[in-house]
């Protein structure tokens, strides 16, 4: 009997998990186990138990910026050589490098994830944009819904989501959070004070001020902007491929007409800069293996049973999380199910991780203190904060 | 009968202790065999734990590096206190408590008044209905209040748009005037329950033969309430006011849900849990804890000492 601790979702996990079991033929039965929503909160879990030795933590699904800080302190089983030559084929480029720590796979890949520019044609249109075929910066769409009095969908809650905009800000004007996540903590330097990091203060600042989010700007989640995306006052958002899924969902049992999804067009998350590639967010979920549970190697086969392709492609189509893996993509149930699994791909291949360090949880939360909430930026004085408030934390001289 | 109790001489203790009578002895130990278990179990699950997160205080551990565990004596306790986000939780945990035990003392006073004069027949009916909120799990209330004003999801803006101040646009948990305001609301709703029923007992224990002498001699009902009713349910306040207090001082769940500390609402004990569980930082965690706790003795030792709470004849007057 293996135990999956798995992130909430619609019921995919627990649906290949029953595929695997039968596939098995009794080799091993593969049972879910159900993690907080929160993805901090999953860590919490795991790290606290994983630190107690827990054997019973088979496999793990793992969101990729907590991967660093289990594999330093060995909680996770290390991959065996031809396991890791198997689960890597085909796999985009975001997801190997999310799936890595010191130039070594730590964990399976497994789905991928990645935010896209949704828009509304009829706003797109009436600014004279066209997303689709040209390349958006983050100054249009800004001048686009204030010119016409509706709000952006971004995200400004205090929360994981915040850390996902600003990297994604940070990395699209060709900056890095960190400098050296691999140096222990007191070494570590942060790239904030740099034009990429006023940049992307810059862009978050000005939303914040001119009140291009709307009232909710400050407690604005994924779902949140979801709702004021399909609102009268939606206009673009940048937001995972869920959105998609869920407006149909929504379609589907009356609570919005057809025409709202008619409406609804997709691109590559926004560029800072008309002249320099777009760096979207990168998300989605690995497997990790812990390292005290008792049946490894049987872990891994049910790890390598997972992430099939097939099940990649079948988990995007029932449950929006897109496959890591590039043949997966050619599924024609995943193109019926989501017609911008293209662009997906794409930006996939674009995305930048967020920083990949031990210390991941500081680095984060040190972000959110200091960029929150996103009226409050000032390009002038907001990367430097962070990057004294980080650093002082890292060295163990200042709460957090 | 206890202050009697306390102005025997010692010597008189002594004698009474040497002269005890093999009834007395055997009882005694009953008392310890029966009292004993409990005991231990009490040591068991609070003292050790506290003991071990002063020791634990002392050392620079991090959960995910355990290999780095080192000693540094009070350097956590020097990082804790000059850092002025401990500060500021503590004056946030303190303005918590402060206007949640005056506001909730009032309403639940104006309550057990109501309870114990106005409606005798459906007493019972009553002190039921009123515990309602306070028998819902905090978590439970604190998501209901979150979503009520959530600007989303809330119906508050919309029933409310008469309000000056108060519009569609209002967002309840973008600042720390508004936060709080709810956070509080949300404590005063679910506990002024719990105030007015110690509150109705202390007032079932004052003496209606005192209070018809007072008004035989011509007291108006203030001079009635705050001659004789006040006075002779002081215990039955005073360890409302410090169960209160010592409840509000640990307030936890309304600002996990509602901002998670965002926008200068950080309190005491959400800063010891993202220093412990979030950031895995046992010993940093610890020492705010250990600080934490030391408040609250210290609102036992003002309440004990300096307003003299009888805790014993507090909890036969409230009981």
């Amino acid at each position: 009997m293996l135990t999956w601790y798995i992130n909430p979702d619609d019921g995919g996990q627990a649906e290949i998990a029953k595929q695997c079991t039968e596939a098995a033929n009794g080799e091993y039965s593969l049972e879910v186990s159900v993690l907080p929503r929160d993805a901090s909160a999953q860590r919490e879990q795991l790290a606290r138990r994983l630190a107690a030795k827990d054997s019973s933590i088979d496999i793990m699904s793992l969101d990729p910026p907590f991967i660093a800080e289990m594999a330093e302190p060995g909680f996770l089983a290390p991959v065996p050589e031809d396991v890791a030559q198997r689960v890597t084929q085909n796999v985009v480029a975001g997801a190997l490098a999310g799936a890595t720590w010191d130039d070594e796979l730590v964990t399976v890949p497994f789905w991928a994830n990645t935010q896209l520019l949704w828009y509304r044609k009829s706003v797109a249109k009436a600014a004279g944009l066209d997303p689709e075929t040209a390349p958006v910066t983050w100054d249009q769409i800004m001048t686009a819904s204030k010119d016409q009095d509706k709000y952006l969908g971004v995200q400004g809650t205090k929360a994981e989501s915040l850390t996902v905009w600003i990297n994604a800000l940070v990395a699209s004007a060709g900056g890095t959070i960190i400098e050296n996540p691999e140096a222990p903590a007191d070494e570590i330097t942060l790239g904030l004070e740099t034009p990429a990091g006023e940049a992307a203060a810059t862009i978050m600042g000005t939303i914040g001020k001119e009140n291009l989010g709307g009232p909710a700007l400050p407690t604005e989640d994924e779902g949140a902007s979801l709702s004021i995306f399909q609102g009268d006052k939606g206009s673009f958002m940048v937001n995972w491929p869920f959105v998609w899924s869920a407006t149909k969902a929504g379609v589907e049992d009356g609570t919005f007409d057809q025409a709202l999804l008619d409406d609804i067009g997709w691109a590559l998350y926004p560029q800072v800069t008309a002249d320099q590639q777009t760096a979207p967010p990168y998300g989605g979920i690995n497997l990790g293996i812990g390292a005290f549970s008792n049946y490894v190697d049987l872990s891994y086969k049910a790890a390598e049973c997972i992430v099939t392709p097939e099940h990649q492609a079948q988990y995007f189509a029932t449950n929006g999380n897109p496959p890591s893996n590039t043949t997966s993509y050619d599924d024609p149930a995943v193109n019926e199910a989501f017609p911008m699994a293209d662009v997906i791909r794409e930006s996939l291949e674009l995305a930048v991780p967020r920083p990949q360090t031990p210390y991941y949880n500081e680095v984060s939360t040190g972000l959110q203190q200091t960029w929150h909430p996103p009226s409050e930026v000032d390009p002038e004085t907001t990367p430097a904060e962070s990057t004294d408030l980080i650093t002082a934390v890292l060295r163990g001289e200042q709460l957090l | 009968m206890t202050t009697v109790a306390d102005k025997k001489p010692d010597l008189h203790d002594a004698a009474a202790k040497a002269g005890r009578s093999d009834r007395a002895r055997s009882e005694a130990r009953l008392g310890w065999l029966l009292a004993g278990p409990a005991f231990v179990v009490m040591l068991a699950v609070t003292l050790y734990p506290i003991l071990q997160a002063f020791y634990d205080s002392l050392f620079n551990f991090r959960l995910t590096a355990p290999d780095d565990k080192s000693w540094t004596g009070l350097t956590n306790y020097s990082v804790v206190l000059t850092d002025p986000l401990f500060w500021q939780a503590l004056g946030v945990t303190v303005f918590i408590t402060v206007t949640t035990v005056i506001v909730e003392l009032l309403l639940g006073f104006g309550l057990a008044l109501v309870m114990h004069r106005a409606i005798t027949q459906l007493r019972g009916l009553l002190r039921t209905a009123i515990l309602v909120p306070y028998g819902i799990i905090t978590v439970v209330s604190a998501f209901a209040w979150f979503y009520a004003f959530d600007i989303n999801s809330g119906y508050i803006n919309h029933w409310f748009d008469w309000v000056p101040g108060i519009s569609p646009d209002l967002n309840w948990f973008a600042q720390q005037g508004t936060s709080l305001f709810v956070i509080i609301m949300s404590e005063i709703w679910k506990t002024t329950p719990f105030i007015s029923l110690l509150l109705l007992a202390g007032l079932s224990q004052v003496p209606t033969e005192l209070e018809e002498a007072a008004e035989v001699d011509g007291a108006t009902w203030w001079q009635r309430l705050t001659r004789v009713v006040l006075p002779n349910m002081k215990a039955a306040i005073m360890v409302a006011v410090l169960f209160r207090a010592l409840d509000a001082f640990r307030i936890f769940d309304n600002v996990f849900i509602m901002t998670n500390g965002a926008n200068g609402t950080e309190v005491l004990s959400l800063l010891a849990y993202r220093t412990s569980i979030g950031r895995l930082e046992i010993g940093l965690g610890s020492a705010i804890s250990v600080l934490l706790f030391l408040c609250v003795i210290l609102i036992c030792w003002v309440a004990v000492k300096l307003f003299k709470v009888d805790l014993a004849g507090g909890a036969r007057g409230a009981g």
